[in-house]
């Protein structure tokens, strides 16, 4: 996105806007995939996810992984205190 | 009150930053750096300066945060040289096309290896490409009043881009001599406060966003097209600079060039900084037998003053470019643009180019006598 000011000063300004580059799932080799059974709603993985992916819709809930946007970096799984997400290979 | 000091070249840019009220300073500040930052953290330690002083780890980080401060909407300063310029290269180029009109002190410093602290133009000459506009001071005084005019100019509606204000090494940065320290109601009569038209990355304001993003080729070009056309409009806005701080402070360092002795001239020098004072001193004492010289001191290489220099020199016989630098396997670098411009304006007037000076080796009377007199003699 661009703001012309005049034809001397044209600057290219990136304002923070949902799926800007794409559905980046499809980016993906490994899928993290929550266990509900060990899930203890710490939201430490909500806390982590340097895409935002991971939504929580209230502290009762087990959080949910958007895997539209979800680039499977899985720093979800290292982060998990209590190991309740595993990785599965995407099929091709 | 207006009064005059007797300072060093550092303390006249230092001077120069107080006056125009800088309000954040970034700086590395060890070799090769200046006494220009140690006299400013002093005065902002002291409470003589209201402005926020961050010491970084690098000149690269310097630049950094001299360009967030910008960008932030403050006006902000850094100082730098030789190796530490070269160091700060790559947040140089981003700044420029950033559209922060950040004012930088350049002390010109020979570059390594061999290691060398003295005087030599070519470290600030390499960012010739990098869309700064650049002034070149003569004295100290000039050093000091360029920075102000630097802020007026890069701050200009019409222009946004930064500017640096080089010094050299030694023969300016550390030798004192009479200056005179502007009263501040005046320099606020020149520069009024940093009122940016375009970013301030103030979430009370604004939404947050990022500048420089990835752009695709097509949109890319008309970005850096931006800063040609900036560079450009800055040609009538620094003649104006020059002129308004003519009639408020009395001093005339020239806008783009100055000329002395060009209105009879047979032949002329070009050159930058004190080496054309230099050739004006020595011109005066060859007028004296019968040669007839003139000097044009140019002021600003970027924007470069094409039209006034091809129109002074196809009225004389022959041009000398002496040049405190050197472009290996090239020339030097200022006489490479001069006859670039000549051959631009179709004026054929021969150039004889002059490598002196560099790494801080004396540039005498003598010297410049004798590529004078070698002309003559051809």
């Amino acid at each position: 996105m661009s703001e012309n000011l005049s034809d001397h000063l044209l600057l290219p300004i990136s304002k923070p806007t949902k799926g800007a580059g794409g559905k980046t799932g499809s980016w993906r080799v490994f899928r993290p995939v929550i266990i509900e059974d060990k899930c203890i709603k710490c939201m430490i993985c909500w806390m982590y996810c340097p895409e935002a992916a991971i939504e929580v819709k209230s502290r009762n809930e087990i959080p949910r992984i958007n895997y539209d946007y979800c680039k499977g970096c899985l720093i979800c799984k290292e982060v998990c205190p209590v190991k309740a997400i595993k990785s599965e290979r995407e099929s091709e | 009150m207006e009064r005059y000091d007797v300072i060093t070249g550092n303390d006249a840019a230092a001077w120069g930053a107080r006056l125009s009220r800088v309000e954040v300073i970034a700086a590395y500040p060890i070799t090769p750096q200046t006494t220009i930052v140690e006299k400013l953290a002093e005065w902002v330690d002291k409470g003589e300066m209201d402005a926020r002083y961050i010491a970084v780890e690098s000149e690269h980080s310097a630049m950094s945060a001299t360009m967030g401060a910008s960008a932030a909407g403050a006006r902000a300063f850094t100082a730098t040289a030789s190796q530490g310029f070269l160091y700060m290269l790559e947040m140089i180029s981003w700044a420029a096309g950033a559209r922060t009109p950040i004012v930088m002190a350049v002390v010109n410093r020979a570059l390594g290896p061999p290691w060398n602290i003295w005087s030599e133009h070519t470290d600030a000459l390499m960012a010739r490409d990098t869309g700064w506009i650049q002034f070149w001071a003569s004295n100290n005084q000039e050093a000091l009043d360029s920075i102000i005019q630097a802020y007026r100019v890069a701050e200009d509606k019409r222009v946004i881009l930064p500017a640096m204000v080089m010094l050299e090494g030694f023969v300016l940065s550390h030798t004192a001599m009479p200056v005179k320290i502007h009263d501040q109601s005046k320099v606020d009569q020149y520069l009024p406060p940093y009122n940016p038209p375009h970013y301030v990355l103030n979430p009370k304001l604004s939404e947050p966003f990022a500048y420089g993003n990835i752009l695709f080729p097509w949109d890319y070009v008309k970005v850096r097209l931006a800063i040609q056309k900036a560079m450009e409009n800055s040609v009538d806005v620094i003649k104006q600079a020059a002129r308004e701080f003519q009639e408020i402070f009395g001093i005339w360092h020239g806008d783009l060039i100055k000329e002395a002795y060009t209105d009879d001239a047979e032949v002329l020098i070009f050159a930058l900084g004190t080496v054309a004072e230099q050739a004006e001193a020595t011109a005066e004492l060859l007028r004296k037998d019968g040669y007839k010289v003139g000097v044009v001191k140019v002021r600003v290489t970027r924007p470069f003053p094409k039209p006034e220099i091809a129109k002074l020199a196809s009225k004389v016989s022959h041009v000398i470019v002496i040049d405190r630098d050197i472009s290996f396997g090239w020339d030097g670098i200022l006489a490479g643009e001069i006859k670039a411009t000549l051959h631009d304006y179709k004026v054929d007037t021969p150039v004889t180019t002059k490598i002196m000076g560099i790494g801080g080796d004396d540039i005498l009377p003598e010297h410049i006598e004798k590529a004078v007199k070698e002309v003559y003699n051809k």
